[in-house]
């Protein structure tokens, strides 16, 4: 099988896409310079020859990959984390749910979900030429001031959910992120009520962390937050519901209330530093 | 301006998935439905472009008969009208989605100026509906939006690219997609509740094309069921967590 494979230059999850390309055929590496163009892009690559165009199961590799399938008007599976022959397994409910489906088009047209696949060197990148088509395209990049450790960066995640109860109630999951040099997170009730920005939402439709540790503060884990939190490499949960879902996700647990729990820790941290 | 909405209705999944008997579908006998969270933002952002300057917003939804009650949830934060292009309870694929809604806009006596989008559906994640429906309208798409503004009627708008905002600019008419965090949706008010079920909501029934992405089945993936260490209860838990916030590094 020959395939096509959309990078961006230093990315972790293109370089994945390439690893997985490489275990299904010969693979042609291809990137584009200039100011980024969606459909125009997404043109160049429908036109070239391939029986499979496969990119990262990043916000350009989907967005590109579902221009060239409405191009050609071919069918494209997002996020796959299997191929065989054309039956594809890719992820639904950012991950919390897999679908085995069968792709009837050709090319193949697929992204590769992020994380399930080993990263390959990515080596020699063909770039290619895009003609300026009148499409949207990126017109200007506006860096943000940085304010503190990122939330999808950071090495510790300590999160809130609608146990903390209110917008003051977080100045004790901010003190613990502050001790321990990581980053305020919530789950989507708390930005819905309005107690947190956006910004610090992490879930399916909110950020996805890669912490080393996430601590779960009165957060009963549903789906829609498990979905963010899962690339945490341990989970400890703090929860006054030893039923709560968070404990079947979780690495450990503290049975108990947060606003007592989580301000003994600060404690238990200052205490221990010289 | 006159603008569209496109919506989804899914279930309400809680802390677990649990399937079907026969793979084909979450369990939904115990569950709530509601509308991908990208499309709540949606959904109130054109809301405020008819209440600042003049409109009618209409949302759209391709689904079951039941259906109807996420049209009505967005007539009650201000949507004027419904239209539900009404299946049988299958499962479409992005192809057959977007050609039942380009169909139904084409219908439309007048042209929509805007048609919004959720990024991508909470359920089946395909990232592709909207773009379609713009590549099959001819029209320009920008994706992924957290901010859209009006100005001398064309739009400006940003899309996050981690630390750093990507700023576009289209003509009108447009396809756009957005993410939660676009806006605050309002809840609903009860007056709002009322004056929805009077607006108007045409049916139309769609019969469903052969699929070309085909869902054989869904699985639930490995890795719940987790049996977490206690570190024990309340306050006195704080130095055996120390404990291990020591051991794995972090402190």
């Amino acid at each position: 099988m020959n395939l096509l494979c959309f990078v961006e230059p230093e990315d972790d999850l293109s370089a994945q896409a390439v690893g997985f390309a490489r275990t299904l055929g010969d693979t042609r590496v291809v990137s584009f310079e200039g100011a980024y163009q969606p459909a125009a892009w997404a043109r160049t690559l429908a036109a070239e020859p391939a029986d499979a165009i496969v990119a990262a199961g990043s916000e350009r590799g989907n967005e590109l990959l579902a221009h060239v399938g409405a191009i050609l008007d071919q069918p494209f599976a997002a996020n796959a984390t299997a191929i065989d022959g054309d039956v594809v397994t890719r992820q639904r409910w950012g991950g919390s749910l897999l679908e085995e489906a069968q792709l009837h088009g050709s090319p193949l047209l697929l992204t590769v979900a992020p994380h399930t696949q080993p990263a390959a060197e990515i080596g020699d990148v063909e770039t290619l030429i895009a003609e300026d088509d009148g499409s949207p395209r990126v017109l200007e990049r506006i860096e943000e001031a940085s304010t503190g450790v990122s939330l999808r960066e950071a090495k510790v995640v300590v999160g809130g959910g609608r146990g903390v109860g209110s917008a003051e109630g977080f100045a004790i999951i901010e003190e613990l992120a502050g001790l321990l040099g990581g980053a305020v997170g919530c789950s989507r009730v708390v930005t819905s009520a309005g107690w947190r920005p956006h910004t610090d939402q992490v879930g399916q439709t909110g950020t996805k962390i890669s912490a080393d540790l996430y601590i779960a503060c009165g957060i009963s884990g549903a789906t829609q937050h498990i979905a963010g939190a899962k690339g945490a490499k341990r989970i400890l949960a703090i929860n006054s519901d030893p039923e709560a879902p968070i404990l079947a996700v979780a690495d450990y647990a503290v049975i108990g209330d947060l606003h007592e729990v989580v301000p003994a820790i600060s404690a238990e941290l200052r205490e221990a530093k010289p | 301006m006159k603008i569209l909405c496109c919506v989804k209705r899914v279930p309400i999944t809680g802390g677990k998935m649990v399937l079907t008997v026969d793979e084909q579908a979450i369990e939904t006998k115990h569950l709530g439905f509601t509308i991908s969270p990208h499309e709540e933002c949606a959904v109130e952002e054109a809301v405020r472009i008819a209440e600042a300057q003049g409109g009618e917003v209409v949302a759209l939804t391709l689904g079951p008969a039941e259906a109807e009650e996420q049209l009505r949830d967005c007539m009650a934060i201000g949507a004027d009208r419904g239209v539900l292009l009404e299946t049988q309870g299958e499962d479409w694929d992005a192809q057959a989605t977007a050609g039942a809604i380009v169909e139904a806009v084409r219908a439309e006596p007048e042209p929509f100026d805007l048609l919004l989008f959720g990024n991508e559906s909470a359920d089946a994640a395909g990232y592709q509906v909207g773009i379609r429906v713009g590549h099959a309208l001819g029209l320009p798409v920008v994706t992924g939006l957290k901010k859209i503004e009006l100005r001398d009627g064309a739009i400006r708008c940003e899309r996050d690219v981690g630390g750093a905002r990507d700023v576009y600019e289209t003509p009108l008419p447009a396809v756009l997609t957005v993410l939660e965090g676009l806006n605050l949706p309002r809840y609903p008010s009860v007056p709002g509740r009322l004056r929805a079920k009077q607006k108007p909501l045409a049916r139309a029934a769609v019969s469903a094309p052969t699929p070309q992405l085909e869902k054989l089945r869904l699985i639930v993936p490995e890795g719940q069921g987790k049996q977490a260490e206690i570190l024990g209860e309340g306050a006195d838990a704080a130095p055996r967590v120390v404990a291990v916030l020591h051991e794995i590094g972090v402190a």
